[in-house]
């Protein structure tokens, strides 16, 4: 992707990031897919590329696809924000490629090897068995180490050069990143030890440090493609801040619930995860206020001799999935979630379709729409564009990625309603309880519901894959 | 700009978002030295002098455990009763529970347990959630899974069903066999029974209330 346009050698890098992340998140569609398919064809691939594999493979390529993204994004937006070069641009590339290799060799163990025996060789080299954060030990150490050189280059990066907030609020939040995956590196015999410090990766990870870094990305990105005025998308980033971490640290307490942990956290739980929802909307609507108030007026630009009616805009595919971001985040991580955050509730929704449902439309929502807006944005400066305007796959890909995820929580929604009250409410959790619920017809109409609509999501991720690596040179732009 | 109000102040809000994000860090920091003191595990004296731990010790083995309303706290939880036969012995040492608890969870970690069941609730949601399956009455006298195995005991019943699932097909969705050794499954039937002892704060409510799990007897 990189060429003359691109004279930044970050944004060479960051360019390399988004091209992995984007074909890890076609690899998590697929094994999505896979998983759908054995909820629907429980003969499927059995004893070849079982359940637990698959979904292994699909939940770490969406994490693996967007911390790649998110590492790109920075890399990014440092030379725009901090106005040198970043520091570390050799140590940089070397990292992209360590890390690009340990998790090709991590992916083939998984699908090769998959399983060992009960001992300490399994969680070194194949398997750590820890939901999300299966990555075997070596591999974490791994993690760390390329998660400590990224923190250095942005550090080195963000000292030497102009320190903005946004770049001030990402070195804060890319430490506690780096840092909270320390957490989930330990065994121990007792498991609500394990699940108590697994949260804190998991949980200080998802809703509280992404969520940060989604607020300084948006702060970017709305500087970049509406041109917003930096002192408000500031301030605005400072109040996130402080609504985000002020609800969802604490907010950790709706984990803790049922995990063996003491009866505190179920008010400390309700009450913080029940703010959640509040910031996620707030700096949007406030930015495009503002935006609305001092620009949307002069609607009339001038580029290179002739008139543009309305391009105040200059990046309409990725401002679309900002759009997308904002509503998403909220619906998705706000209401889904608040849907089953209340402990009275969740006494009966916890450990069901709900949850997959909520973590479905929550992290495409809050993450994987923005760091797809930050991959157009990369298009349109690696190709030199004024203004990117929409082709015909952008908006397809956009439709139907949006359509088919947003079928896919619906369906999971039914399916775990079904599940609440035959498994839960009326026969009480047990193994019988359980399959009588997968049985019942609702549910199984919600998980054909569920594949169809993951086939139209990866329809459409053909056609966003398709727009990203053609669109820089459709004759649709402005140059 | 002719009015700087303190509400449209970087600055202020700077500092807001310093002191909120201190604070939270701060009160967490604190409820998890409560909290890590609450769910420390017990050990064996707690068990012969009849003290009540959230996370019970490994020789929890040795006892009988059920899951029963408790009116005080308005909700199902564990409670440990007399002695009961585990793989024919109700004497394990504290260092023979703790050595079988580590196998067992050391082997639910090995075989991505959770990647397709549920533990306390978390984990995926394609096969029966794990937290007080040894309660289940399937495995019972008169269970299902019991039955099927040809077993006479809860613990050799699921033993022998960890070690050849695909031997015994309970639903269209089958748990694959994982190579799971019969040291292996005596590990993780350990660890099984010793997570349902866990106070999981009546978590699943009604555990088996159509098949008699509650006040079972």
């Amino acid at each position: 992707m990189a060429n003359n346009y691109l004279k930044s050698e970050s944004k060479q890098l960051a360019t390399w990031y988004f091209t992995f992340a984007a074909i890890i998140f076609g690899a998590q569609l697929v094994f999505g897919l896979v998983v759908a398919i054995q909820f629907v064809v429980p003969g499927f691939l059995y004893g070849v590329l079982d359940f637990s594999i698959a979904r292994i493979l699909h939940i770490n390529a969406l994490v693996v696809w967007m911390v790649f993204a998110m590492f790109g994004s920075v890399y990014w937006l440092l030379p725009d924000e901090t106005g040198i070069e970043t520091v570390g641009i050799k140590l940089g590339k070397l990292l992209f490629w360590i890390f690009a290799a340990a998790i090709v060799v991590v992916v083939l163990v998984f699908l090769l090897v998959q399983v060992g025996p009960a001992d300490n060789t399994t969680i070194w080299f194949i398997t750590e068995g820890r939901e999300y954060i299966e990555a075997p030990r070596w591999a974490d150490w791994g993690i760390v180490v390329v998660a400590l050189g990224f923190v250095a280059n942005l550090f080195l990066t963000g000292m030497k050069g102009r320190q903005t907030g946004i770049v001030t609020v990402l070195m804060a939040d890319m430490i506690a990143f780096s840092g909270l995956y320390l957490a989930g590196m330990f065994f121990t015999n007792n498991i609500s030890v394990d699940q108590y410090w697994w949260w804190w990766v998991i949980h200080l990870w998802v809703e509280a440090t992404w969520e940060v870094f989604v607020g300084s990305i948006a702060a970017y990105g709305l500087i970049k493609m509406i041109g917003a005025h930096r002192q408000v998308v500031e301030m605005w980033l400072w109040i996130e801040v402080a609504m985000l971490f002020g609800s969802g640290i604490l907010g950790l307490g709706h984990h803790y619930f049922w995990i063996g942990t003491p009866e505190y956290w179920w008010e400390i739980g309700a009450l913080f995860s029940a703010l959640e929802p509040l910031p996620l909307v707030a700096m949007f609507i406030h930015v495009l206020y503002d935006w609305g108030k001092e620009t949307g007026l002069q609607m009339a630009e001038v580029h290179e001799g002739h008139k543009i009616e309305g391009h105040t805009i200059n990046n309409k595919p990725a401002f679309t999935w900002f759009v997308l971001n904002a509503f998403g985040n909220f619906l998705g991580a706000g209401i889904w979630g608040f849907f089953h955050t209340l402990p009275q509730v969740n006494l009966y929704t916890h450990g069901t379709q709900f949850t997959a449902a909520h973590g479905h439309l929550a992290f495409f929502g809050a993450y994987a729409t923005i760091l797809v807006g930050m991959m157009y944005i990369a298009v349109q400066g690696s190709n030199g564009i004024k203004v990117l305007n929409h082709t015909k796959a952008s908006l397809w890909g956009v439709s139907l990625i949006t359509g088919g995820v947003m079928g896919m929580t619906i369906a999971l929604t039914i399916a775990g309603y079904v599940q609440v009250l035959v498994s839960r409410a009326q026969m009480g959790a047990t193994w019988a309880a359980y399959f009588d619920g997968q049985d019942g017809v609702w549910f199984q109409q919600a998980m054909d519901w569920r594949l169809l609509m993951g086939v139209v999501t990866f329809v459409g991720f053909l056609f966003l894959a398709k727009d990203l690596l053609s669109t820089g040179k459709s004759a649709v732009h402005i140059r | 700009m002719a009015n700087k109000s303190v509400w449209s102040d970087n600055r202020f809000w700077r500092r807001t978002a310093t002191w909120v994000t201190g604070f939270a860090s701060i009160l967490l920091i604190w409820l998890t030295f409560d909290t890590s003191g609450q769910i420390a595990m017990g050990n064996d004296a707690d068990l012969k002098n009849g003290v009540t731990k959230r996370v019970p010790g490994p020789t929890v083995i040795n006892y009988k455990i059920t899951y029963e309303m408790s009116p005080k706290r308005g909700h199902e939880v564990p409670v440990i009763g007399e002695k009961e036969k585990f793989f024919g012995r109700d004497d394990y040492s504290e260092k023979e529970a703790t050595a079988l608890l580590h196998l067992g969870k050391l082997a639910e970690q090995a075989k991505n347990c959770m990647d397709c069941h549920t533990l306390l609730g978390n984990g995926a949601y394609y096969a029966p959630d794990l937290t007080k399956a040894w309660l289940d009455p399937a495995w019972g006298p008169n269970g299902s899974m019991q039955a099927m195995t040809g077993k006479n005991t809860r613990e050799e019943a699921m033993a022998e069903f960890l070690q050849h699932p695909n031997q015994y097909p309970t639903h269209a969705r089958m748990m694959p066999d994982l190579g799971i050794t019969a040291k292996e499954a005596k590990g993780l039937v350990a660890f099984l029974k010793h997570m349902s002892s866990i106070d999981t704060n009546g978590f699943p409510r009604n555990f088996g209330k159509m098949q008699g799990a509650i006040h079972g007897k």
